[in-house]
């Protein structure tokens, strides 16, 4: 399915749950906030929510600033 | 003791953590500062780079209190935005608002601001204001709700020191809320002169990452603001135009 992850378009096959999106990408559900078209997916959330193509996904963390 | 938003910490000095030239050096200057309230910003993950794990992986977030910002922000909807996804990284519901209005002297939009404060306050959010040296605003933030008012020293990584002490003293004296400057300190006695003001704090991010010697200049952030304290507390003898012997002027050899 076709995704916008972070503004890029990316193909990922069959992500099925956000939190199976963030494994692909070798990333920690713990360490990362995830945005699905625009609605923030509380934590224990991420396992059950599915992910479908088209869907704008934006994932954040907290990075060095003043 | 500060006390903000029902948490208290000894230490007086807030940090960033942006801008260090290594990790190592970052943790080493916030070590040496003394500082228990650090600030994070709230940015994409780099997908191409997976293996770096943010900030968190080099900061104890059970050492030190994460202040999540919303730095980068130009209108109350992204912050607001900002706010909440910092928020979900589950470490407290603290931020340091900020709302910029212009790129040249990230001034704040204080109509934002304050839009932004009203929002998050009622969603429970304890909202640190960053905002100019306007007592107006600083009061109608109180107003809105903010846990702490933020004022400047001067503009955001000018280092350009305390750039209007009567005004900073005067939203001090008319506050119930913390005084807290952010922004504009560049020195030991920039720090010590803000915190004469009577302020409750100081945050500070590039005096500490851009000085030759961040963790040397921590410390003397450190001692600085201690000093400044101390010295408020203390109350300063008045000044006056004349000059008047430290010495007796009896018992002088004919």
């Amino acid at each position: 399915m076709q995704l916008t992850i972070n503004g890029e378009s990316r193909t990922v096959s069959d992500a099925g749950t956000v939190e199976q999106l963030l494994l692909t990408l070798n990333l920690d559900p713990r360490t990362v906030v995830v945005e699905l078209n625009r609605e923030i997916i509380r934590r224990p959330a991420i396992a059950t929510t599915a992910v479908a193509d088209g869907d704008v996904v934006e994932i954040v963390h907290f990075v060095g600033g003043g | 003791m500060l006390e903000i938003g029902g948490r208290t910490f000894k230490s007086r000095l807030l940090v960033g953590t942006g801008k260090y030239r290594s990790n190592a050096e970052m943790l080493d200057a916030i070590t040496a500062s003394g500082a228990e309230v650090v600030t994070v910003a709230v940015r994409r993950v780099n997908l191409d780079r997976s293996d770096e794990g943010g900030i968190l992986h080099h900061l104890g977030a059970d050492r030190y209190f994460l202040l999540a910002n919303t730095a980068g922000c130009y209108s109350a909807d992204e912050a607001i935005r900002y706010a909440r996804l910092g928020r979900e990284a589950g470490f407290n519901d603290f931020v340091k608002l900020e709302v910029i209005g212009d790129k040249e002297t990230l001034l704040p939009d204080v109509a934002g601001l304050l839009e932004a404060t009203k929002v998050l306050a009622a969603e429970g959010f304890k909202v640190l204001a960053y905002t100019n040296d306007d007592l107006i605003t600083a009061l109608r933030l109180e107003e809105a709700g903010a846990v702490a008012v933020m004022p400047l020293a001067s503009p955001i990584g000018s280092g350009l020191g305390l750039l209007n002490p009567y005004f900073i003293r005067t939203i001090k004296a008319r506050l119930s809320v913390p005084v807290i400057v952010d922004a504009g300190v560049g020195s030991a006695s920039d720090a010590c002169l803000v915190m004469e003001q009577g302020v409750d704090g100081i945050l500070m991010n590039t005096a500490l990452a851009e000085a030759k010697d961040p963790v040397l200049m921590a410390t003397a952030m450190r001692l600085g603001v201690e000093a400044g304290r101390a010295s408020y507390r203390a109350g300063r003898m008045p000044r006056r135009e004349v000059a008047i012997p430290s010495s007796p002027v009896t018992g002088m050899l004919d």
